[in-house]
Formats: C-alpha cells, structure tokens, sequence
C-alpha cells in the first residue's frame, strides 16, 4: 500500500512543478528582449518594461537560485552584485589539478586557460574558442554553493550532535536539558517510529546511525534551505545530486544486508506459477531500482517545487512593478503573506521530507532482512 | 536540463561529507546518545518496578500486619476463654471439695453421734440392769420373807413347769 502512495506522492508533485515551470517560463519568454521598439508602440502595455535597459527576468533569477553556482550571491544583480567567491578546483589529466578563487572567472575572464560559462568551467584556447575535447575531459571538485552549504551544515550537525552527546556523558540518568531536549524525541521517535517498527526489534541497531544521520542531515538541509541568506540559501536538498548520492546509499545497504529471502522473492517470488514469473520477475528486478530512484525524485522534486514557489511569489511583485510602481506594492501585500503560508508549509514539508526519506529507507532496509515467516504475511 | 544533470563534484563532495558526517557521527554522538537513551529507559524501567514491588511489599506488609493483629485478637480471645473458663473450673472445684469436707464432717459428725449414743445406751442398759437387779433383790427378798409366800411360789413354778 506503502509503495502506490510513494509512487504517486513525486508524480503529483513532477506534475505541479511541471505547472511551476510553464507558469515561470512564460513570465521568462513573455518579453523578449529582441523586440526592440517597433513592437513597443503596439503593445502599450509592455512599454515600460522593454524600454528599459534591464528588464527583470523572473525565469533566469529562479533558475540562478535554484541552480548551483560557483559563487555564493548575497545581494545586488549585475555590476552592483554581492557575492562571496568560492573555491574553484578543478582536475583534468592535461593540466592536473588546478585551485583558484571563483572571483577570477567573474564576467566571463578568462583565467589559466579556463572560462565559466553558465555554471559550467570549460577550457578555452588561445584565440578564446572552448575546446570541447578538452574540457569534457575536466573533473569539477569546485567547492561550489551547493557544497558549501552542504559544509556548513555538516559543521552545525556535528556541532550539535556532539555537544548534545557531551551533555548526555555530563549528566547521565538526568533528564534533558537545552538542545538535549529538542533532539532527543527526535531521535527516539527515528529509534521507535521509524527503525523499529519498520526494521524489526532484532536487527535496528545496524541502521540506526544511518538512518538517524539521514533524518537529520535532509532536515537540517532542509531548513537551511529556507533562510533566505547566507549561509543558507543554498537549494541542496532540492539538487538532484544530493538525492541521488542519498539514494545510492540507500540502495547500496538494502543489496549489502539483502538475504536469501529478500532475493528469492525478487527472483522468484514464492507460491507463483512460472507463467507469471516470466512476467513479475523483470518487475521486481526494475522495482528494486525504483524505490531508490523514487526516493531521489521524491525529495529533489518536494523541495525544488518549495524553492521555485516562494521564489515565484517574489518574482509577481517585481514582474508587476515594473508595469506600475503602485501595482508593485499592492502586489507585494499578497505575495508576502503567500509566502509566510508557503515558509510554513515549507517547515512542515521539510521535516516531512526527512521522515518520509527515513522511513521509506527504513522499510527498505525492512524488507531486504525480514526473515522468512514475515515474509508471508505480506501475500 | 541542468536541474537534472547531477553534477559531478556535488556528488563528491556529498558523499565524502555524508560519509565523514555518518563516521564521527556514529562513533562520537550516536553510540553515546542511544547507550545513554537505552540506559535511562533502563533506569526509569526499574525505578517503577521497584516502586511497583515496593507497593506490593507494602501490600503484602500490611495484609501480614492485619494478620497478626488478628491473630493477637483471636489469642486473646482465647486466653480471656481460658482464665474464664479456670475460674468457673475453680470455683466449681472448690465448691465440690467445700460439699465433700462438709459432707466428711457430717459423716464424722453423725458417727461421733452414733458412738456417743451407743455409748449413753450401754450405760443406759448397764444401769437398767443394775437397776433391775437391785429392784428384782427387793422383790426377791419381798416375796421370800414368810414360808406361805415360799410355798405358793413354789407352786406356782410347778404349776408352769409341770412334768413333762
């Protein structure tokens, strides 16, 4: 039953952030900046907006926030723009690896024979043409937004954690004291609600780190995500990297403690004539795969939707005031508090996500060392 | 598309922090978090139930308590049963041997009586003889003064003897 809902759960979300998309694109196609002044008399309405210099381009700005990058942006747009750089590390079999700041690349210079276009680093030659051979041959360790983040937050989770865990050692059989008492029923409730009832009483214990460190990493990526600056911000959760590596993992435990009866029922399945093994066989071979891959999508898809909707609300106010001041402001009214709504949601979402992940790990986990006699009951 | 082009060095890094994350993590918080966790629920595990055996030593303290009181009471009972029951025993005892002293007396008495009577009629019957005696000799002497009075006495006893 578990499993429908968990299918569907990404599509309904692939489908709203499909809406998402259309709803943004238009706003960034709607104004081409290549109509120069004979459309201008024609369309009144747009006068404004493509007679000026620069336009405001809801689509790009989205894309940049939701993007990684290899600077850190605080404020300002453009010349004006505020952006702390970042490391850029790069390694190719030609020119070795290479380390500067991500400031000697800015506005498109050319530095040590590398350009970044876009977000993507490539090498260029002499006369300023990009060597493609060369550069698909580069490897970006570039610490980049979406890894500095990643950073801060590993830094505030082992902070955290392991202050928390000094406290334990400090006062043993005490009750909770401080941050001991917001995490700890966290922690038993990924102990009880998650490892247990999904795992079993006998085998938990091996999973428990695990799960627990991917309960907290995703929530706290999560909510790092929402502060608006620096050093949050960054979309990383909502990267499908992240996912994917998060999945990986996933995956990777589920084959490696997988037993006998986890492989006779994908091979196999027991009590099932072979006509329609030759059917569900492939089935559950592909299933394996997928509950990884729906994993990744799940969480990617539910907190990129989150990022581009309350960037979206933003964007309406500048989309408007650039027709008219004052729409602009009466806008901004609605767009605030949709996204005081969408920031709430967005906090449910967050840890929902993190539960959802853990549990979903967990019962992977579940199935992969269930022992014959459960097995059973599920048929 | 770049939304869903994982990047390379994202992954790198994901995975070399996750996996530095999870090691300390695991070795550092939560090894000596859970232990503490699993040694508290211990703790306060067993502080209930011995609180719990404790309310029913109480339980059982007070169910033996009632006991022995009763058992006093009951004892009790039994001894005011016991020292009522010597007394009645007592009393009747002393009253049997009370009847029977008297009774001996009495008998003592009645033969004390008895003796002294015989004793009186003896003498009684001694002094009626002696009595009879001295009247039969004054009859005797009487009747035997004058030789007429000698014959018709002899007479008399021939008369009654005759010969036979």
């Amino acid at each position: 039953m578990t499993n429908n809902n968990n299918i569907f759960k990404p599509f309904s979300v692939s489908l709203f952030l499909l809406f998402a998309c259309l709803f943004t694109s238009s706003a960034i196609y709607a104004y081409d900046p290549d109509n120069k002044s004979t459309e201008k008399q024609a369309v009144g309405a747009a006068k404004e907006l493509v007679s000026k210099d620069k336009k405001f381009n809801a689509g790009e700005l989205i894309i940049n926030h939701i993007t990684d990058s290899h600077e850190w942006h605080v404020m300002g747009e453009g010349e004006h723009a505020i952006a702390l750089p970042l490391p850029v590390i790069i390694y190719s079999s030609e020119t070795g690896l290479t380390a500067f700041l991500s400031n000697k690349l800015e506005d498109g210079e050319v530095y040590k024979g590398f350009k970044l276009i876009k977000n993507d680093i490539v090498i260029v030659d002499a006369d300023g043409q990009v060597d493609e051979k060369a550069s698909s041959k580069l490897w970006d360790f570039s610490i980049t937004k979406n890894v500095a983040s990643l950073m801060v937050s590993v830094f505030l989770m082992l902070w955290m954690f392991i202050s928390v865990a000094k406290a334990y050692a400090r006062n043993p059989g005490k009750a909770p004291k401080g941050m001991q008492s917001l995490l700890e029923p966290l922690i038993i409730f990924v102990r009880d609600d998650i490892a247990k009832s999904s795992i079993g009483e006998k085998k938990y214990k091996r999973y428990l780190p695990f799960l627990l460190t991917v309960f907290f990493f995703i929530w706290i990526n999560n909510l790092m995500g929402l502060i608006p600056f620096l050093p949050g911000g960054a979309n990383v959760t909502g990267n499908i990297a992240i996912g994917l590596t998060l999945a990986a993992i996933v995956f990777v435990i589920t084959v490696i403690s997988a037993n006998k009866n986890y492989w006779r029922h994908i091979i196999a399945m027991p009590g099932v004539p072979i006509g329609v093994l030759v059917l569900l066989t492939p089935i559950e071979i592909f299933g394996m795969f997928l509950k990884p891959f729906v994993l990744m999508i799940r969480l990617f898809a539910n907190m990129l939707a989150g990022h581009i909707i309350a960037l979206s609300f933003f964007s309406l106010i500048f989309i408007f005031a650039e027709m008219n001041t004052a729409v602009g402001w009466g806008v901004s009214i609605f767009s605030v508090a949709f996204t005081i709504f969408m920031g709430m949601l967005e906090l449910l979402v967050a840890f929902l996500q993190a539960y959802v992940f853990t549990l979903l790990a967990a019962m992977y986990f579940g199935t992969a060392v269930e022992e014959h006699h459960h097995a059973e009951e599920h048929h | 598309m770049e939304l869903v082009k994982p990047a390379f060095g994202l992954i790198f890094w994901m995975c070399v922090s996750f996996g530095l994350i999870l090691f300390i993590l695991k070795k550092f918080a939560w090894t000596p978090i859970l232990n503490m966790l699993h040694e508290r629920e211990e703790s306060i595990q067993n502080a209930l139930d011995s609180a719990e055996k404790a309310k029913e030593e109480m339980k059982a303290l007070q169910s033996n308590n009632e006991k022995i009181l009763a058992d006093a009471r009951t004892e009790r009972d039994l001894l005011l049963k016991d020292a009522r029951d010597i007394r009645e025993k007592m009393i009747s005892d002393a009253k049997g041997i009370a009847s029977k002293e008297g009774e001996r007396m009495l008998t003592i008495a009645r033969e004390n009586i008895q003796n002294e009577k015989m004793a009186a009629i003896t003498e009684l019957k001694n002094q009626v003889a002696t009595l009879s005696i001295e009247i039969a000799e004054k009859i005797l002497k009487s009747e035997l003064s004058s030789d007429e009075k000698q014959k018709t006495l002899v007479n008399t006893l021939l008369k009654d003897v005759n010969l036979n």
